[in-house]
C-alpha cells in the first residue's frame, strides 16, 4: 500500500519535533532518556499524528484507541507527544520531573492528561494492554490497544506470561511493538543478557509477527494496518531502531540511556533537530 | 445461608453480586476450586478469566480492566496473590488507586497441610504497607459475606483474606459491613483484646472463663486498614492493658497495627500471633493453631500478665 507523500512527511516532522521536544524537556544538566524516546519517536508520531483515534479534549472518550509505553522510562517521549497533540500545553514539558509537576518520571495516569497506566517497572505493559482489550472486547468497543516495549525488557518473565494469556484470549485488539534498538541500560542485549531471536519466540507465543525498520514511516504506517486485519490473535511488530536516532553524537551510544546534557551538546541536538 | 465457611460464603456473594453488578470480573490462577471463585466460573464463564498460573500477569490484567471500568476479583492463595504479585500490585494497581479486589484465600495457618511455602503469616502486613489500600480479615462466614458486598461497592483496591476451614460464626448474620469499623462483641473495663479473624472466637472464649475474675473487652478489628486509630485509642482508654490475637506474623499485622494506634497512651501490650516465624505442616487446623500458640488458653496467660 502506497501512502501519500505529505502524509509521510508530516510524520517524518512530527517525529523530529517529537526528538526536539525531549530535548527540550531533558534541559541542561538533567538526567533523561534520549536514547529509548530516540528509538521509539517516529513510531509514537505515527500513532498519535495519524493512526490512532483519540481526543486531546476528551482524554477518556470510551471508544479511543490505547496507548501504553511499557517503557516508561522512555516518558519524556510520550509527554512530548501529548504536549504536541494537545492534551497539556508545551511549557509543561520544562518542567518533567519537578516537584510538584504533572510530568513524572514514569507515566503516572492519575497525574497526566493521556496517559492510559502506570507503567515502567518493566514487563507489566504488555499485560495491563490486555486487561484493557479484554475490557473492550467485553464493551464491544472495536478500538486498538498498542503497547510499546524495549527488547532490554523481553528479560521480564511477566512478558511472556502476558504473550501466552493475548494467544488464549484471541486478543486481535492488541498489538505490542517491540523497539528493538539493542540496547539496554548497561550494555547491548546480546551482551547483557540475549533476548534473542525475537521473531521466532513471538512466533511460538502465537502472534502474527511483523518486523520493519523502526524508523521508516512507510513501514510502520504499513504494519500499523496490516494489524488491523489480523483476526483470532495478537500481534507483534518488531521494529528495528537505532537507540538515540536523531542526535548523532546519542545514537547507539548506550551512556545516553539516562544521560546528561552540557549546554553545548544541548544545543548541538536542537541544532540537529531543526525543523 | 448459614455459611460456616468463609470460602464458601465468598464464592456464593460473589455469584450473588454477578448478577446484579455486570462490571464483576473473576480472574483465576488455576485455584479457583480452593478459593470458591469457580462458582463464578460456573455461573458466569464469560465474565470469568482463567490466567493460568501466572500470578503477575494476572494482576496487571486486573489493573487493565479496572482501568476501563471493570470491577476485577483476583483470587488465588494469599501467599500467591500478595507474595508473588506485589510488585504489580503496587506499581500497576495501587499507585494508580485502581478499584481492583485482590481477595487471599487460604490464608494465615489455615491451609495447615501445605506448610510454609503455602501459608501466608505476612500477608497483612505486607498490603498494609502499600498506600491506598484497604485490608480487610473478616471474622467469620457472616462478616464475609458482608465484606464482600462492601468491597464492590468501595471504589479502589481492597485486599480480602479468607481462611479455608469451617469454624463458627461469632458476629450476626446480615449485619451490613462497614470498612474501618472495629466493633466490640464484649463490652468490659480491665483488659482489651482487639482480635481478627479466627482469634475473635478464640478472645471472646478467653474473656468468657476469665469473667468474674477479670472484665476483658473483645474488639474485632476485621478493617486492618484503613485502622480507625481514634476510635481504637477510646476503646482502649478505659481499660488498664491491651492484648491483641490475630493468625498472622505479630510483625506488621494487627499487633502493629493496634500498637501504631496507640502510640500515644502507653499501656502494657501483649501479642497473641505468629511469632516471627514461618509456619510448617500439621495433620489438623487447631494443632496447628495449638502449636504457634494461637489459642483460648495463650488469650488468657497474655491477659493475666499484661493486667
Amino acid at each position: 500500500m502506497a501512502y501519500p507523500k505529505e502524509l509521510l512527511d508530516s510524520i517524518q516532522a512530527k517525529a523530529q519535533t517529537l526528538r526536539r521536544n525531549v530535548v527540550i524537556s531533558m534541559g541542561v544538566g538533567n538526567a533523561g532518556h534520549l536514547g529509548g524516546s530516540g528509538s521509539s519517536a517516529d513510531i509514537v508520531a505515527a500513532l498519535y499524528f495519524h493512526k490512532m483515534n483519540h481526543d486531546p479534549k476528551n482524554p477518556k472518550k470510551p471508544d479511543r484507541d490505547r496507548f501504553l509505553l511499557s517503557k516508561g522510562h522512555a516518558a519524556i517521549l510520550q509527554y512530548s507527544a501529548l504536549a504536541e497533540a494537545g492534551y497539556f500545553s508545551r511549557d509543561e514539558l520544562q518542567h518533567t520531573k519537578e516537584l510538584g509537576a504533572i510530568l513524572q518520571g514514569h507515566p503516572d495516569v492519575r497525574k497526566t492528561p493521556g496517559i492510559e497506566a502506570g507503567t515502567g517497572s518493566l514487563g507489566q505493559g504488555l499485560s495491563i494492554g490486555l486487561g484493557i482489550s479484554i475490557a473492550l472486547k467485553d464493551d464491544k468497543i472495536p478500538a486498538k490497544v498498542y503497547v510499546i516495549c524495549g527488547d532490554g525488557e523481553m528479560a521480564e518473565g511477566q512478558i511472556w506470561e502476558a504473550a501466552m494469556a493475548a494467544k488464549v484470549f484471541k486478543a486481535d485488539n492488541l498489538v505490542a511493538i517491540v523497539d528493538q534498538n539493542t540496547l539496554q541500560a548497561q550494555g547491548t542485549v546480546c551482551d547483557r543478557f540475549d533476548s534473542n531471536p525475537l521473531p521466532e519466540k513471538w512466533e511460538a507465543f502465537g502472534w502474527h509477527v511483523i518486523q520493519i525498520d523502526g524508523h521508516n514511516i512507510e513501514e510502520i504506517l504499513t504494519a500499523l494496518d496490516a494489524a488491523d486485519e489480523v483476526k483470532g490473535q495478537p500481534t507483534v511488530i518488531i521494529a528495528h531502531t537505532i537507540k538515540g536516532k536523531g542526535v548523532s553524537f546519542a545514537e547507539g551510544v548506550v551512556s545516553f540511556h539516562n544521560g546528561i546534557l552540557t549546554e553545548e551538546t544541548y544545543q548541538k541536538a536542537l541544532e540537529e533537530l531543526k525543523a | 445461608m448459614g455459611y460456616i465457611n468463609q470460602r464458601t460464603a465468598y464464592g456464593e456473594t460473589l455469584v450473588a453480586l454477578g448478577e446484579e453488578n455486570k462490571k464483576i470480573f473473576v480472574l483465576d490462577a488455576d485455584l479457583g476450586g480452593s478459593t470458591m471463585s469457580k462458582l463464578f466460573e460456573l455461573k458466569f464463564p464469560e465474565r470469568h478469566l482463567e490466567m493460568g498460573i501466572a500470578e503477575a500477569n494476572m494482576t496487571s490484567v486486573a489493573a487493565g480492566l479496572a482501568l476501563t471500568g471493570k470491577i476485577p476479583f483476583i483470587n488465588t492463595f494469599a501467599v500467591f496473590a500478595t507474595g508473588r504479585a506485589y510488585d504489580q500490585i503496587r506499581q500497576s494497581i495501587a499507585v494508580a488507586n485502581l478499584n481492583v479486589k485482590i481477595c487471599g484465600s487460604s490464608a494465615g495457618l489455615s491451609d495447615f497441610g501445605d506448610g510454609a511455602t503455602h501459608q501466608s503469616v505476612e500477608d497483612m502486613a505486607i498490603m498494609r504497607a502499600i498506600p491506598n489500600m484497604v485490608v480487610i480479615n473478616p471474622a467469620d462466614a457472616n462478616e464475609m459475606v458482608e465484606a464482600t458486598k462492601a468491597i464492590v461497592d468501595y471504589e479502589g483496591p481492597v485486599y480480602l483474606r479468607t481462611n479455608r476451614n469451617d469454624y463458627p460464626n461469632v458476629t450476626p448474620e446480615g449485619k451490613p459491613f462497614k470498612i474501618g469499623e472495629p466493633s466490640v462483641l464484649k463490652e468490659g473495663t480491665d483488659v482489651v483484646v482487639f482480635a481478627t479473624g479466627y482469634p475473635v472466637g478464640l478472645a471472646l472464649a478467653a474473656a468468657e472463663e476469665l469473667a468474674g475474675d477479670v472484665s476483658v473487652k473483645v474488639v474485632n478489628v476485621s478493617t486492618i486498614k484503613p485502622l480507625n486509630k481514634e476510635k481504637i485509642a477510646e476503646l482502649a482508654a478505659d481499660c488498664k492493658a491491651v492484648v491483641t490475637a490475630e493468625e498472622h506474623s505479630i510483625v506488621g499485622g494487627l499487633g502493629g497495627a493496634i500498637a501504631e494506634a496507640l502510640r500515644k497512651s502507653c499501656k502494657p501490650i501483649e501479642f497473641v500471633g505468629v511469632q516471627d516465624t514461618f509456619g510448617c505442616s500439621a495433620h489438623n487446623y487447631l494443632e496447628l493453631m495449638d502449636h504457634f500458640g494461637i489459642t483460648k488458653e495463650n488469650i488468657v496467660k497474655a491477659v493475666l500478665e499484661v493486667k
